[in-house]
């Protein structure tokens, strides 16, 4: 096998220009999905109507159940015969989204439990209502301790990204795989997305422990 | 003020409370003092609503706390028609939480503003001189982790002051401080006894404390009242048996 610099250098902005882009959107916008998403199935999972949770307990146990890209073909390509259509990128950031808002669920759902029963029983002995304790003593107690957790699902998540290629988003991998097929020679462009996801993933999960520890210090 | 009206409470087969029934007065400072297990903590808990009864009624103020008419029946009172009621009601934990992520003055002020309707002005107005009552002036601006346990108790129940509670239960206030801070945290409970017109009901193991700021004192056992006397009858010459038994084993120990 040899490499050739030359057309390693041709490729390399392509891949890290516009494919880098947009595995960063997809990236962003997907874990602030999942974020929002989780913390709403968290606390509907918590209903006090049975059915509400019964709802949310399948949802979650369907979504885990089934592979991400049946998700996203089933986004892609089932939706629209309902009339539902969406462009590749938007798929992606909602379906993968959706996916690991089931994850950041059970995560909130940890941090939640972890606070202590007093402070629900302060809460009571105030009169405060429901709504307020949630809002001003519950979660701001429970989502600084899972903030690295979910730091740790959105780099998981970074690294699921390339599936939406499937749909024919040219994130890394996919500028990456478009540039080989035009030469027909892969072994550059493939390694240049692979080191790309090795320093993202990387730096990433340096400021999750930096998280983790701040988070370790205020506790 | 407070009527226990035939009481049950369970866990499972776990019979706690049988049957349960006494009053208290307007003002009155009523401690339960008993074995760990006889129910004493229970009392406190159905009041605060963190607890529903089994069986029975509980009238706070004249009004019935645990159950409300439907019609012509009884039938047991929602979240919503508790949370009225038990706006009279407040209560200091053995554990104090106080709430970690706010400041002193905010712990004190949130509960008045947003359950009562105070301004943000009147609320720190109220805090502030509660704060003075209790000792920690300077400590407004302070988070519950920086202070000592006798300091967040008497943050606690500045934070319990500010409702304007007719009713206040306390539960083992002292029983997690460590021994140098409890006498301050007594004395100025018995101070807010003599100057206001507050119900107490008090659960302690703090007998000297019982003893000096009761008007009543009930042993309980086995989820029932077995002596219902003043302290100085109750601690000197009590009627029954288990009375003595248990009075007994606590001097002894301290």
């Amino acid at each position: 096998m040899n490499w050739d610099w030359d057309y390693a250098w041709e490729v390399l902005p392509d891949i890290v220009g516009e494919g880098l882009r947009i595995t960063l959107e997809v990236t962003v916008f997907a874990s602030l999905v999942a974020y929002v998403l989780g913390l709403a199935l968290a606390l509907l999972r918590r209903s006090p109507f049975a059915v509400v949770r019964w709802i949310v307990w399948g949802f979650i146990e369907f979504v885990r159940s089934t592979p991400l890209i049946v998700q996203v073909f089933f986004m892609f390509f089932v939706l629209p015969n309902i009339g539902i259509t969406l462009d590749p990128v938007p798929t992606g950031v909602l379906t993968i989204g959706l996916h690991y808002a089931t994850y950041t669920a059970e995560v909130y759902r940890a941090g939640i439990e972890a606070v202590p029963k007093g402070q629900w029983e302060a809460a009571t002995a105030l009169s405060l209502p429901r709504g307020r304790t949630w809002t001003k003593v519950i979660l701001p107690q429970a989502i600084p301790r899972v903030l690295p957790a979910l730091g740790n699902y959105s780099i998981s998540l970074l690294k699921e990204t390339p599936i939406l290629l499937t749909i024919g988003v040219l994130d890394i991998v996919g500028a990456a795989y478009q540039e080989g097929s035009a030469a027909f020679r892969y072994v550059e462009p493939i390694t240049i997305a692979g080191v790309l996801f090795l320093i993202l993933s990387y730096t990433s999960s340096l400021l999750v422990r930096r998280l983790e520890r701040r988070v370790a210090r205020s506790n | 003020m407070i009527h226990f009206d035939t009481v049950d409470k369970r866990f499972g087969d776990n019979v706690v409370l049988d049957g349960l029934d006494f009053s208290v007065r307007p003002g009155e400072f009523v401690t339960l003092i008993g074995p760990s297990g006889s129910g004493k903590t229970t009392i406190l808990r159905l009041l605060m609503t963190l607890e529903q009864v089994s069986g029975g009624q509980i009238w706070v103020g004249g009004e019935c706390l645990s159950h409300t008419k439907r019609g012509e029946t009884w039938v047991p009172a929602d979240d919503k028609h508790q949370r009225v009621v038990r706006k009279r009601i407040g209560m200091v934990f053995q554990q104090f939480n106080l709430f970690p992520n706010m400041k002193v003055l905010q712990n004190i002020t949130e509960a008045p503003i947003r359950v009562l309707g105070l301004s943000r002005v009147d609320a720190e107005q109220r805090a502030r001189d509660l704060l003075e009552l209790v000792g920690l002036s300077e400590k407004v601006d302070a988070h519950p982790s920086q202070l000592s346990g006798g300091q967040q108790q008497r943050v606690a129940i500045a934070r319990a002051l500010a409702m304007r509670p007719d009713v206040l239960l306390l539960d083992e206030v002292t029983s997690a401080l460590d021994p140098e801070l409890v006498a301050g945290v007594l004395k100025l409970l018995k101070d807010i006894a003599e100057t206001t017109d507050i119900t107490f009901l008090c659960v302690t193991h703090e007998m000297n404390f019982a003893r000096d700021v009761s008007d009543r004192v009930l042993m309980f056992d086995q989820g029932q009242i077995v002596e219902d006397a003043p302290p100085d009858k109750l601690f000197t010459e009590p009627d029954h048996e288990r009375t003595k038994s248990f009075l007994r084993a606590v001097l002894d120990r301290g």
